[in-house]
């Protein structure tokens, strides 16, 4: 699985891209645990730009409930953005959507988050809409 | 294996349909029907066919009990949860008070609404019956002792007349009982709990209720998928969303929906029967239950469909 991220300012934006399923949801709780502990140390808040995930198994959503419950319990505060709308309706499905803050997209996000960080992300992304 | 004949299909606790949910019911069904003609019978059941299920029917209120209906004489149940009672009323309206029937009884563990129905099973009174009891619990006919004791229950559990035997059985081991094989396997659920998986004459059924998939462990998930693996029908406890199994309700000994369609995709099932309905849902919330899973099924599909189906008090499946 590919997991890129940016920093704007505060915010840590992860980009995972694919799948999260059974066989590979480790990989992805791997790769998001030292940006949660980061944000714990740094009160840096996390976006997770799904827009490049495809599907996501209940596996993959438990990687959600557990990151959700560090941010919450390190006072840090996580948002995912840019649903596939395949993705949106598992999430509507499986009744996370009433339990993780959820945007349209990462500028949304960011919007509620943080404005230093909306600035430099729309600095960052001048002339390519996300 | 000639069917399958749910007679509780509740978890928890036993629910009953109110007045105002009844009322609501016929005023969606007249309004249907308002400005139109029934020359017969018929027409209205054609009518009341092509109704919603919440609108002309109700998932029903007892808790968990499903008949297994074998091609031989004996009776095969599982669980005895308040469903039994109407089931041993039929049972004993079939064959009279001076019939003797054999009842292999698989229990999948001794919380309170899958023992409760036992005081009222009529053949457990009727001389000449043989019951058998299977479990993978060691306290199991304590437990089922227990509940008729003294100031719970009025009729001792020694009033019954019929022969009453209690069968251990371990998990992964085979047995030949009522001319099918059964395996048992432990879950995760407060005390334990066991499925059930019953083949015969190459048809699969799995009993797999109260039973919380915790999913972080592979081996675990994978231990499933081959339990359910290639069956006919899997009933499986559908109690609560995603959402609240793996949060405010985790370790509650439950599962959801989403879990059910994706242990039967990856076991190569075909059908899913969702069961063990929370008491506090109505049938809309059911209803809606069933068709996400559906949603989800037809959305994440890789191979051939999974039939989806939610278990109702009176339902049958066909072989």
């Amino acid at each position: 699985m590919q997991f890129s991220i940016r920093k704007f300012t505060d915010v840590v934006v992860a980009a995972p891209i694919g799948r999260i399923d059974h066989s590979n949801a480790g990989p992805f709780e791997d790769a998001l645990r030292p940006v949660l502990e980061q944000s714990g140390g740094s009160g840096e808040a996390v976006v997770l730009d799904f827009s490049g995930v495809e599907y996501i198994s209940s596996v993959g959503l438990r990687v959600l409930m557990a990151a959700a419950k560090q941010a919450h319990s390190q006072g840090s505060k996580i948002a995912v953005a840019s649903l596939q709308p395949i993705v949106a309706e598992i999430f509507a499905i499986s009744r996370f959507d009433r339990i993780l803050d959820l945007y349209p997209s990462v500028a949304d996000a960011l919007a509620s988050l943080s404005l230093p960080a909306l600035e430099a992300f729309n600095a960052a992304n001048s002339g390519s809409p996300t | 294996m000639k069917r399958i004949r749910f007679w509780g299909t509740r978890g928890s606790l036993p629910v009953a349909l109110t007045a105002a949910k009844l009322r609501e019911k016929l005023t969606q069904a007249l309004r249907g029907a308002s400005g139109r003609a029934f020359a017969s019978d018929a027409e209205i059941g054609a009518y009341l066919d092509s109704l919603r299920f919440p609108v002309s029917g109700t998932y029903g209120g007892h808790t968990s009990c499903v008949e297994i209906e074998t091609a031989g004489p004996e009776y095969v149940l599982c669980d005895l949860g308040s469903g039994v009672r109407p089931f041993g009323q039929a049972a004993v309206t079939r064959h009279g008070p001076g019939s003797s029937q054999s009842y292999h009884i698989f229990m999948s563990h001794v919380h309170w609404d899958h023992i409760m129905g036992l005081p009222f099973f009529a053949p457990a009174y009727v001389p000449g019956n043989r019951i058998r009891i299977y479990g993978g619990h060691a306290g199991l006919e304590a437990a089922l002792r227990r509940q008729q004791d003294q100031p719970s229950f009025p009729v001792d559990f020694n009033v019954f007349r019929a022969s009453i035997e209690f069968v251990h059985m371990d998990p992964g081991r085979r047995y030949d009982i009522a001319g099918m094989s059964v395996t048992t396997k432990l879950q995760r659920h407060g005390g334990d709990s066991y499925g059930y998986r019953f083949e015969s004459s190459g048809r699969t059924v799995v009993y797999s209720t109260d039973s919380e998939h915790k999913l972080a462990d592979p081996e675990e998930t994978n231990g499933f998928v081959e339990f359910f693996r290639d069956a006919d029908v899997v009933i499986f406890d559908a109690m609560y969303s995603l959402a609240d199994a793996i949060s405010i309700k985790a370790d509650w000994g439950h599962s959801s929906n989403v879990v059910g369609v994706e242990l039967c995709q990856m076991a190569g099932a075909r059908h899913l029967c969702l069961f063990h309905h929370e008491p506090s849902s109505d049938d809309e919330a059911i209803e809606r239950s069933l068709a996400e899973a559906r949603r989800l099924e037809e959305i994440t599909r890789t191979g051939a469909p999974l039939l989806v189906t939610a278990a109702y008090d009176g339902m049958e499946i066909e072989f």
